[in-house]
């Protein structure tokens, strides 16, 4: 597995060579830098650690300033570790978007789902409701219903699906095709969504 | 929008300097390519703009409504949709309203459109 950090632009539509649009979102992914080559003898394992973003001197601290000066760069926003790293990489090394991917892949997205607060049920779960507003039925349309039994187990089972907060944990998405790939601007170009909201920081894999 | 995103889109973009300038109420041909198997031929669709959503982006489409052996018939078109090949403006119409869809409602005389007079050209 390989990949890169990049950053989620927005979203447009793209025409095939059918004429269908495509639904697609704009991300821009890389340059990125590695900043770390962890090995099974120093660490346990092997991974790379990527930075991406550009962050003010001032407002990094003093070990990870150090951090950087290792790895001969400037200090870096977002930092990722990527385990089993296809390429042989080089501590310091630049990579851009098309040293890892290409036009027509099929790749990975992990972002952080746009957080929706407090919610019922029916957005949470997809639970149904009650369908239907007749038969004496008034106040209860989004409700759960029923959550257990009655004397036997006398209790609601743990993991029962209720209301809560949604969103803001990390989703991942498989298998969006690359349908287009920009170096001049780093940008790279997927059909369909990705979680999280613009600007946010994305993780692409392949 | 994001400027990096008009460059994605910036492709396509260009199609749009091809069409004539055309709005509700005005009648026209559009040439639609059509695949058969291997053979890609042209089929042309002629009737009246009802509306157009999201003008002047990506993802703008036109409605175009005609009546074809009595019933009513409605297409929308993506105006940046390769598989438009050509439009022509045949009849400018003259309405006072972005969304014709009265029209659906009406047949024979009662759907006519007064016909408009083109803007004068500024030197």
């Amino acid at each position: 597995m390989s990949g890169l950090i990049g950053k989620k632009i927005g979203m447009t539509s793209l025409y095939n060579a059918d004429g269908q649009a495509l639904a697609c979102t704009v991300i821009e992914a890389g340059p990125c830098v590695v900043t770390h080559v962890k090995t099974q003898e120093t660490d346990g394992y092997q991974a790379v650690q990527l930075g991406y973003g550009e962050k003010k001197e001032k407002r990094t601290n003093k070990p990870l300033l150090g951090h950087f000066k290792k790895a001969n760069t400037t200090p870096k926003r977002k930092l990722v570790e990527f385990k089993t790293f296809e390429q042989n990489l080089d501590l310091g090394q630049t990579l851009g978007i098309t040293d890892v991917f290409t036009e027509g892949d099929f790749i990975d997205i992990v972002g952080t789902a746009k957080g929706r607060g407090f919610q019922g049920v029916v957005k949470r779960h997809g639970f149904g409701g009650v369908g239907g507003q007749t038969h004496g039925q008034h106040n209860r349309q989004r409700h759960p219903g029923s959550i257990g039994a009655c004397s036997f187990p006398s209790r609601v089972f743990k993991g029962l699906r209720m209301a809560g907060r949604m969103g803001g944990n990390r989703v991942k998405v498989q298998n969006l095709r690359v349908l287009k790939v920009m170096p001049e601007q780093n940008l790279i170009v997927v059909s369909g969504s990705i979680p999280g909201s613009k600007n946010s920081f994305v993780i692409l894999e392949k | 929008m994001s400027e990096l995103i008009k460059l994605v889109e910036s492709d396509n973009a260009g199609r749009r300097t091809n069409f004539p300038d055309f709005q509700s109420g005005d009648t026209v041909n559009v040439h639609v390519k059509i695949r058969e198997g291997n053979k890609e031929r042209i089929q042309v669709f002629q009737g009246t703009v009802i509306q157009r959503r999201n003008p002047n982006s990506n993802g703008e489409t036109f409605t175009v409504r005609k009546i074809s052996n009595g019933i009513g018939v409605e297409r929308i078109f993506p105006i940046l949709s390769p598989n438009v090949d050509k439009i022509e403006l045949v009849r400018l119409g003259k309405v006072r309203r972005a969304r014709l869809f009265y029209l659906r409602g009406r047949q024979g005389k009662a759907a006519r459109i007064k016909e408009r007079k083109p803007k004068a050209v500024q030197a």
